[in-house]
């Protein structure tokens, strides 16, 4: 075989199955509470700094991290689990999702001790966010394009230039960017890039916002002018972020916001057909639900091979390709079955609202964090086709 | 489970390469291939590997069975060896010894019913048998009862499926059985058709590993405006879909057999995994030989050419034990009953 795909059908361990009631206990207490509405998904531009600390004080952020940086050293499946039931009761993780999943390993893989004894516990506690800066004006899905410069100074880096479609750099307290250190040489294009820890909220900061076509202010560009970056911030090799970025990816492109994120049409659309669906509702909704569990069973696989120190980098990619695809198609079929529920379906006006915002929602799932057209490219390469 | 530490699975690996290659089989008009095929899984004790050593089986675990088909699914196996399997594993829930030779399971179509009469008799019609010609038994699931049926004692009106392989209706007219016992408290017809429908996923989910590897090695050989096909964007974009599609179907298949041979009871959640599995195999079977085929071109619509072994049965497999149609509405009614807030839990049960 040319191309051997592996899922092993791995199940979540016993342990898992506790900590699991524990994240559902506390999400209905903060649901209770008033903290979110499970029915209303609009996290994204929800900023719940209180809530974020809860989730921290429980032990549920940096949870597979080492405990002198203050995480609890549990297994990725375990995280896995608590992902997953924020995600589908569409609670507000928007202020620590980041830092949770990507800045904090990246800390802990390429920062020096002193900085990660002081940030690493701050996100544990879920004191602080994180934003990604990564694409720029000319520079989105070829990532090595970027041009926005760190010049050496004394002691540090100036930094000027722009990033864009910065995900909650508005609240963001740190930013994980890359910046030119050098020209790219004729060998290697993707040469001369370095990655940078940046404190947001200085002075040689700005931050403007851009409304998106759900309503959302999300976005954001960030201009650097002449911006200092101390040398300790500098994660990794100088030039050579490239080489840094692909190992962390499996983990990026394989967890449980990569088919859940429009998942709440599905429930909705069960409630609103009842207990009795006609032949059309039952075989759509069975489709549908077929799906969702395929990719979980995709996605727990990855997370467990990560687990066993395996690399299922291909996986993990086709794991994100068509859990994104999915997640985009979803509210258009929910769309299609609801077509004929009954005008006295009590949840009629939740469901339509949720499918307005869900519809507007889809075209970005397949173009945030690797567009489809990058993830067959990396699938291609797998395949041994370039 | 890791095939390639397995004995059993060593074995059927071992066999199918040398007694199954697809090319030569696709060139054998006689079908001299199939008799020293069917010896050597005999000889190996592959057809009743289900069936425990009391009952006259090799008494191989179901995980290694279902391992076993599949491997016969990367070959697109052609005889009844996973029929077969299935009657032995179904007779077993009996405690009734399964025959030597070729058997296939009655009934395999989830709305068909064989009745058992006052006098002990079986009657009735059973649709889309898979190798009922080839089978010298059937076992029967009538009712609340399994029984073990001579094959000359019942009609059968051949016909060939998609794949080109017999898919027959079987009559039962009064028909005494060789043996008959009490199914299992709680062994129902859906259950038969869930076990079935894992298999055909099983081979499915092995017939699209076969067409991506052969799809993938044909655009790395296949010349055109000057370069290989697979240097180009869009061919490489199909073959990664396919290689998606491919994914889908092992992921949902192995997960169902995994559930289904660590299961106490078919709860809700077996019965989850089995028809997703069967729903989402099937689904692939379409979008991912679709495109095998399209990478191969005219090459692949010949009968000269293997793609065909795959992509055809593949597809046939679909129809057995219940449609991606069926189980879809099947499973629709079980979440609806079950509740909008009771879907998550589900889901997320294992």
């Amino acid at each position: 075989m040319t191309a051997a795909l592996r899922f092993d059908p791995i199940r979540l361990p016993p342990e898992c199955e506790q900590l699991r009631k524990e994240v559902r206990a506390f999400l209905a207490d903060e649901i209770a509470a008033g903290t979110f509405d499970p029915h209303k998904p609009n996290r994204e531009d929800t900023d719940a700094p209180e809530f974020s600390r809860r989730v921290g004080a429980k032990g549920w952020l940096g949870m597979t991290w080492p405990k002198k940086y203050g995480g609890q050293e549990r297994s990725f499946l375990e995280r896995y689990v608590v992902t997953e039931e924020m995600r589908v009761a569409n609670a507000p993780t928007r202020r620590f999702f980041v830092a949770d999943r990507q800045s904090g390993p990246v800390l802990l893989k390429y920062a020096p001790e002193h900085i990660k004894l002081d940030i690493l516990p701050r996100i544990c506690r879920g004191e602080i966010c994180f934003a990604i800066g990564m694409s720029e004006p000319n520079s989105g899905s070829d990532l090595f394009a970027a041009k926005t410069r760190a010049t050496k100074t004394d002691g540090g880096y100036l930094i000027n230039g722009t990033k864009i479609w910065t995900s909650s750099a508005h609240i963001a307290d740190y930013m994980i960017a890359i910046f030119r250190t050098s020209p790219p040489t004729k060998e290697n294009r993707r040469h001369g890039l370095t990655q940078f820890l940046v404190k947001m909220k200085q002075p040689g900061i700005q931050v403007n916002p851009i409304g998106q076509i759900t309503g959302q202010y999300e976005f954001n560009e960030v201009v650097f002018t002449d911006y200092f970056v101390p040398d300790d911030h500098v994660l990794g090799e100088i030039d050579g972020a490239w080489k840094q970025a692909t190992s962390e990816l499996a983990y990026e492109r394989s967890g449980p916001e990569r088919f859940l994120e429009t998942y709440y049409v599905l429930t909705e659309l069960v409630r609103a057909v009842g207990k009795n669906p006609d032949t059309r509702s039952a075989e759509g909704i069975g489709r549908l639900v077929a799906q969702v569990h395929t990719m979980r069973r995709m996605s727990v696989s990855v997370a467990g091979m990560l687990q066993a120190g395996k690399e299922p980098v291909v996986e993990a990619s086709i794991v994100k390709d068509i859990g994104t695809v999915w997640e985009q198609q979803l509210p258009h079929r929910v769309r299609d079955l609801a077509a004929f529920v009954e005008e006295t379906a009590t949840n009629r006006e939740t469901l339509e609202r949720q499918l307005s915002f869900a519809i507007k929602t889809a075209p970005k799932l397949t173009i945030q964090g690797g567009t489809t057209e990058v993830l067959r490219g990396i699938i291609a390469r797998g395949l041994g086709l370039r | 489970m890791a095939e390639s530490e397995n004995i059993v699975v060593e074995t059927a690996e071992k066999i199918f390469s040398d007694l199954a290659d697809a090319q030569t089989i696709n060139h054998d008009k006689k079908g001299e291939w199939k008799a020293p095929l069917w010896q050597a899984l005999t000889e190996a004790g592959l057809p009743l590997a289900w069936v425990p050593e009391d009952c006259g089986g090799s008494g191989a675990s179901l995980a290694e069975g279902f391992a076993v088909l599949s491997a016969a699914g990367r070959h697109a196996i052609a005889v009844p060896l996973a029929e077969t399997m299935l009657a032995g594993w179904l007779l077993a829930q009996a405690k009734i010894s399964s025959p030597a030779g070729e058997m296939t399971v009655i009934p395999a179509a989830p709305k068909d019913r064989i009745t058992v009469g006052a006098d002990g008799t079986l009657s009735g019609r059973a649709r889309s048998v898979p190798f009922a010609k080839a089978a010298k038994h059937f076992a029967v699931l009538a009712g609340n009862s399994i029984a073990l049926v001579d094959a000359s004692k019942c009609r059968i009106e051949a016909g060939i499926g998609l794949g080109g392989d017999n898919s027959d209706i079987v009559v039962l007219d009064k028909v005494e059985p060789t043996a008959t016992k009490p199914a299992p408290k709680g062994f129902d017809q859906t259950q038969l058709m869930l076990m079935g429908g894992v298999v055909r996923s099983l081979q499915i989910a092995g017939a699209l590993e076969a067409m991506l590897d052969i799809s993938v090695r044909y655009s790395n050989e296949r010349v055109a405006f000057e370069k290989k096909i697979s240097k180009f964007q869009a061919v490489q974009h199909n073959l990664a879909k396919l290689a998606g599609e491919s994914a889908a179907a092992l992921a949902a298949a192995t997960s169902a057999a995994d559930a289904i041979a660590n299961a106490k009871s078919f709860d809700d959640a077996v019965f989850l995994e089995a028809a997703s599995a069967k729903i989402r195999c099937s689904e692939a079977a379409e979008k991912g030989g679709g495109i095998a085929h399209q990478v191969h071109g005219a090459i692949g619509f010949t009968i000269e050419h293997i793609l065909h072994r795959f992509s055809l049965r593949a597809l046939a497999w679909r129809d057995d034990f219940g449609s991606e149609s069926y189980w879809a509405v099947e499973l629709g009614k079980m979440v609806a009953n079950r509740g909008a807030d009771e879907l998550w839990p589900l889901v997320a049960s294992r």
